[in-house]
């Protein structure tokens, strides 16, 4: 199988969406202040827009990349402004630039200080975001990948909470030190895959199973912070709680999603070997982290809190989807990926807008929401019960399929992850009983306004997501499809490896064939 | 034209609940109570219509809505099954149901969430229909679902009361423990027949060994067991009954309830093959079915003695399918959903009567002001506690004669003993209720009124119902009803079994004594010596508040479950916090431990580097304690310096042996 990376033709779709938020960037910085969050929003939904044709002209019968574009950018080292999207990535794509111009509206009226640098920073989170899933190239990859923390770093750091600085600081040294080690694969793949920065060509490159196994632990440091799985989520409930609502939403909704989207994209196809082997660690882990998290969120007092320790919980999911190494596993898992990102943003704004008024997360003080503000109690309600996984809304679709998988691998694992969904029931429902019901407290009465036209216009669309997939995923799945069943294909050689655990030799012959296969590749490329 | 009848089914409530759900705050209460019973009247009428097709042809036919969830080999479609158990079930619950929507709009009137009220109720209706047409696994648990949240929402639809938002979070929980059962029982049918249709499912069953049966049919009881309140689920059904009195008609009575039954019925192909599960169904439903009457003895509120009597009938349901009576089963849920809608209807014109007043104690005498509620009140009374020839009498009796002609004997004196004490609490209730002397207060009694038409006319259908319904099963085990449900409800295997015909009378005779047993005692407690049961209650005190106090299920519950699992959440929240979280703020440093020969180094190693980077002493002085934001320059120096020698290390490494490879050349 070789991977032909042919320019596509005609407009540059991907360059346009990576540049439109940088354009608005400048009109921000020229334009008067009071004009930023306008044309932060009007950049975003020009973005948006842009993005559309990934998903009308995308081709869902082809499995490898589209939109493909290929530049020379620095010749020794060997150096490409590459970009491409496949099945896997352009759902992701869409999904940061549905959700930016959301994160706008949330902050419309909460960000009332340093406005101009505020939305420029969004703005380049969002180019940065986008980067991430579109590069081709592993330099360029690692650019956007270090560049996303910058703007991250000053949401949290600037307009966060009390304790801002703490959380901020944590944050970053967690992903640098993820970083540090992924730079260090990076370089490792380049010398032995060929001296080439091209991720796919990386991808059909084979290393050795001793290498495979450092160059895996390298990988999982920076993608198992990102997800985050247990135990490196420690920076997560800091994070939500101190950054401001839109920071919050894309950090829950798509940079959680960036390690899992790296495991996916570089640990199982590059890395065969090492993933079925280690297979057992991860899955463990996840379970660990869907159980874990769902009970920390249980005790938590803090709204924003709760719903960070529910992500861990539900990003559980996904790491256990990917590892399954099967189609209704992994597809399950980048659906999860985009629900998660919905619902959990969507649960982080209606936090957002109650917070506005009441200048509360705390359970305890906030109560009786649904005589106070009913329109928000219905769509905190729909939220909450899509976390939950209902079935008919988005979330069940990911997470039934993500079961299925993981019971083919393992029954046991999959049994205990099926228990988290009582847990989930219990954690959310809890909170929807405390702060839902009963009666407002009387301090906190007359700031309880309902929505307005901008909170209920932001909601209307993530409600209209979440009966869509709930209810009819297919072209959801159909986009995913071709490009996960590649996923699988890739890595059917390391499967039967797995099913033969027990026979130890043939899997050392197999392997050194990989491992001498690899170094002749890699000979022939060195000059 | 039969597709479109049943798409149509489920398509008409829930037109009606996204009019009302988006629009209903546009028009009037009355337009939202036509569209909300109308709705439910036109997928009764199409019931008519498929239940006349099946009539003709009882042939099993699939009815594809559209593709739903597909992955690798797995696929599943939104369709439905219609055939005699379906068509059963559907028409117990558009019929049923519509009639309880008739009634709400009166017993509703006047409320403020009025709309919101009838948008619930036809999604659960949906969600219904959902569940007992489905033509897989997932579709029915949709429903399966579907049918918990509306519970869940309108067991707390007086959303200002906070009994009503524990009540209802209870209910979803426990629910979901029987949710998690039936999910992994789903992966297990899927693993074994890479298949979650019930056509594919079902007839390949042979395929199954006895092991993987078990294990399915079992993980299948759990989501059975909690959906239909059996031990030891049943703790949420109770106080379920802070919903309105029509919801715990239509859904903890009449319908959603009943849905592990209509579950295991379906199923039954598999239980069959799983003998240990069909003991469990058998013994778990006979305990129920006793243990929940004995608690209905002593309860006040008119609302719970009822609640628990429902999780004693969904027992007997249980019990029969135990004993492999399974038409008997579907039979008692027909009849139950009947007499049980019928007796909270009546009970809910009773408290809608008395101003929300729901305490027994309070009551007596109202016979005479509320005649009809009287009347058929006591036909639902006469129909459930088992007296010929009303509809309770058959199903019952059927399900403990097939119980005891089977070689049962177990089960079958925990039913007559069940059946005993459902007679007498039954007759306690109507004793207390409509008998004796008034105790009603006397502000709430000058205002008595009989309830209005759109309410006593349900009433009185349904009373028809619960009276003559019991004909369809008549002869045992010989009627229509068996006839009808004969190719999807018979045991596999099972051979005709010839009882002679005194012994079926035998136990007719003995099933009618039994229940006028309990009347008799009743009548002689609470009607000719009143003050016997205090009596009874001074005497064994300990007895009656344990029975009072519902055995302290409840309180064990909490103490042993509902309390630890907090507890344990906090445990692990101080461990993150305090270990892991440590942990991270210590890997600078090492851990705890390690600390100070870390700090010594760091003093005399790494300062002496970072102060020529011009740090200068005040990072000498930060304990690490204090170091919160004073790590970042710790952290970012060490990473940094690790970065590059790491980084420097792999360039130089690969460029250095390749650089040695090729010039080995």
């Amino acid at each position: 199988m070789t991977e032909m990376v042919v320019p596509s033709e005609g407009i540059p779709w991907l360059t346009l969406i990576l540049i439109l938020p940088l354009l608005g960037v400048v009109a921000t910085l020229l334009a008067h202040e009071s004009l930023s969050r306008h044309i932060a929003l009007a950049t975003s939904l020009i973005t948006f827009v842009a993005s559309l044709p990934l998903w009308f002209v995308f081709d869902n019968g082809n499995a490898g990349m589209q939109f493909v574009e290929k530049h020379q950018w620095i010749d020794s080292p060997a150096i490409h402004y590459a970009l491409g999207v496949d099945g896997i990535s352009m759902p992701l794509v869409l999904l940061t630039t549905f959700l930016a111009p959301l994160c706008i509206l949330v902050s419309w009226t909460a960000i009332d200080i340093r406005l101009k640098e505020f939305f420029i920073s969004l703005l380049v989170l969002e180019t940065a975001t986008i980067g991430v899933f579109v590069a081709l190239d592993f330099v360029l990859f690692y650019i956007f990948w270090e560049t996303m923390l910058i703007p991250m770093y000053l949401l949290i750091g600037v307009w966060g909470g009390p304790n801002r600085v703490y959380a901020a600081i944590k944050f970053f040294l967690y992903t640098l030190a993820g970083s540090i080690l992924l730079l260090v694969a990076i370089l490792v793949l380049y010398f032995e895959g060929g001296r080439t920065f091209d991720i796919l060509a990386l991808t059909q490159a084979s290393y050795a199973p001793g290498l495979q196994a450092l160059l895996f632990w390298a990988f999982f440091a920076a993608f198992a912070v990102k997800v985050p799985m247990f135990p490196f989520h420690t920076w997560l409930p800091d994070a939500h709680v101190q950054a401001p609502t839109a920071g919050s939403v894309i950090l829950a909704s798509v940079l959680l999603k960036l390690g899992t989207y790296g495991f996916l994209r570089f640990s199982l196809p590059m890395l065969p070997d090492a993933s079925v082997a280690y297979t057992p660690i991860i899955m463990t882990l996840s379970v660990i982290a869907i159980i874990y998290g769902a009970y920390m969120a249980l005790a938590q007092s803090d709204i924003k809190k709760l719903i960070a320790y529910s992500s861990v919980s539900h990003m559980g999911f996904v790491t256990l989807g990917i590892f399954a190494f099967n189609a209704q596993g992994i597809e399950g898992a980048v659906l999860q990926m985009i629900n998660h990102g919905i619902t959990t943003g969507a649960l982080f704004m209606c936090v957002g807008i109650i917070y506005e008024r009441t200048h509360s997360r705390e359970i305890s003080e906030n109560g009786g929401l649904a005589n106070a503000m009913p329109q928000y109690a219905t769509f905190l309600v729909i939220f909450a019960l899509s976390s939950v996984g209902l079935p008919g809304m988005n979330s069940f679709v990911g997470e039934f399929l993500v079961l299925v998988g993981v019971f083919a691998w393992d029954k046991l694992t999959a049994t205990l992850a099926a228990l988290g969904i009582i847990l989930a029931a219990v954690y959310i429902l809890y909170l929807v009983q405390r702060i839902v019901y009963g009666p407002a407290s009387p301090k906190m009465l007359p700031k309880l306004t309902d929505l307005n036209a901008r909170e209920f216009g932001m909601l209307v669309p993530l409600v209209v997501l979440v009966f869509w997939i709930g209810l009819y995923p297919k072209p959801f799945l159909d986009v995913m499809h071709a490009s996960v069943e590649r996923v699988v294909t890739a890595q059917s050689g390391s499967v039967i490896v797995q099913h033969d655990f027990s026979v130890n030799e043939p899997i050392l012959v197999m392997t050194e064939d990989i491992a001498h296969a690899g170094s002749i590749q890699a000979s022939e490329a060195t000059p | 034209m039969f597709d479109l009848l049943v798409l149509l089914i489920p398509l008409f409530p829930l037109l009606a609940v996204l009019a009302n759900g988006f629009y209903g705050s546009r028009y009037s209460h009355e337009w939202a109570g036509r569209l909300a019973f109308g709705s439910v009247g036109l997928s009764f009428l199409c019931t008519l219509g498929v239940f006349a097709s099946v009539l003709s042809n009882p042939e099993p036919r699939e009815v594809l809505a559209w593709s739903w969830i597909f992955g690798g080999d797995l696929s599943i479609n939104l369709a439905f099954l219609i055939d005699p158990l379906t068509t059963v079930m559907l028409l117990v619950v558009t019929g049923v149901g519509f009639l309880i929507h008739v009634y709400s709009v009166g017993y509703m009137h006047g409320e403020e969430g009025f709309t919101r009220f009838f948008t619930y109720m036809n999604l659960f209706m949906v969600s219904m229909l959902l569940l007992v047409m489905g033509s897989n696994y997932v579709v029915m648990f949709i429903g399966w679902e579907g049918v918990g949240l509306c519970s869940y929402l309108l067991i707390g639809y007086y959303y200002e009361k906070v009994s009503a938002g524990k009540a209802a979070t209870k209910a979803f929980v426990v629910n979901r423990i029987g949710d998690a059962g039936f999910l992994i029982a789903v992966f297990l049918i899927f693993a074994h027949f890479g298949s979650l249709d019930y056509s594919t499912v079902l007839t390949q069953a042979s395929s199954l060994s006895t092991e993987m049966a078990t294990a399915i049919t079992i993980c299948l009881l759990i989501g059975a067991f909690g959906k239909s309140a059996q031990l030891p689920l049943y703790t949420w059904l109770p106080d379920a009954m802070e919903g309105p009195t029509p919801v715990s008609a239509l859904i903890h009575a009449a319908t959603m309830v009943t849905a592990g039954v209509y579950m295991v019925v379906r199923n039954h192909v598999l239980f069959d093959m799983a003998p240990i599960a069909l003991t469990t169904v058998g013994i778990i439903g006979g305990l129920t079915a006793l243990f929940a009457a004995t608690i209905g003895l002593v309860q006040n509120d008119i609302k719970r003695v009822l609640a628990y009597s429902t999780v004693s009938q969904l027992g007997y349901m249980f019990l029969a399918c135990g004993v492999g009576a399974y038409t008997a089963a579907i039979f008692h849920l027909v009849t139950h959903a009947f007499f049980k809608a019928l007796l909270f209807l009546s009970a809910g014109a009773v408290i809608h009567s008395l101003h929300h007043e729901q305490d027994i104690r309070k009551m007596g005498g109202l016979y005479k002001k509320i005649p009809i509620t009287h009347a058929v009140f006591l036909i639902g009374t006469l129909a459930i506690a088992g007296i010929p020839p009303l509809a309770g009498f058959w199903s019952k009796d059927e399900i403990m004669a097939h119980a005891f002609v089977h070689g049962y004997y177990h089960l079958y004196i925990l039913a007559a003993i069940g059946a005993f004490l459902t007679s007498f609490y039954m007759f306690r209730l109507t004793y207390l209720t409509f008998y004796g002397q008034s105790r009603v207060e006397p502000h709430v009694a000058k205002h008595i009124h009989e309830s209005p038409p759109i309410m006593t006319v349900p009433l009185m259908i349904l009373a028809g119902l619960a009276v003559v319904g019991g004909f369809l099963g008549v002869p045992p085990e010989h009627g229509w009803f068996h006839s009808f449900l004969h190719d999807v409800a018979t045991p596999v295997g099972a051979a005709p079994h010839a009882v002679d015909m005194s012994t079926l009378l035998g136990l007719m005779g003995a099933a009618v004594s039994i229940a006028l047993a309990g009347w008799g005692l009743a009548h002689y407690m609470y009607s000719v010596r009143p003050q016997m049961a205090n009596e009874w209650a001074e005497k064994s005190p300990q007895a009656y508040t344990t029975l009072l106090n519902k055995y302290y299920v409840d309180e064990f519950y909490d103490r042993v479950i509902v309390e630890p699992f907090k507890k344990l959440g906090m445990l692990w929240d101080w461990v993150d916090r305090h270990i892991i979280d440590r942990f991270v703020n210590g890997i600078g440093k090492g851990t705890d431990i390690s600390a100070e020969a870390i700090t010594w180094t760091e003093k005399h190693v790494i300062y002496a580097g970072l102060n020529v980077v011009g740090y200068g002493n005040h990072l000498l002085a930060w304990s690490w304690r204090k170091l919160q934001s004073g790590m970042v320059h710790h952290y970012a120096a060490i990473l940094i310096i690790g970065l590059a020698v790491l980084i420097h290390l792999v360039v130089l490494w690969f460029t250095g042996s390749s650089i040695a490879g090729s010039s080995g050349y």
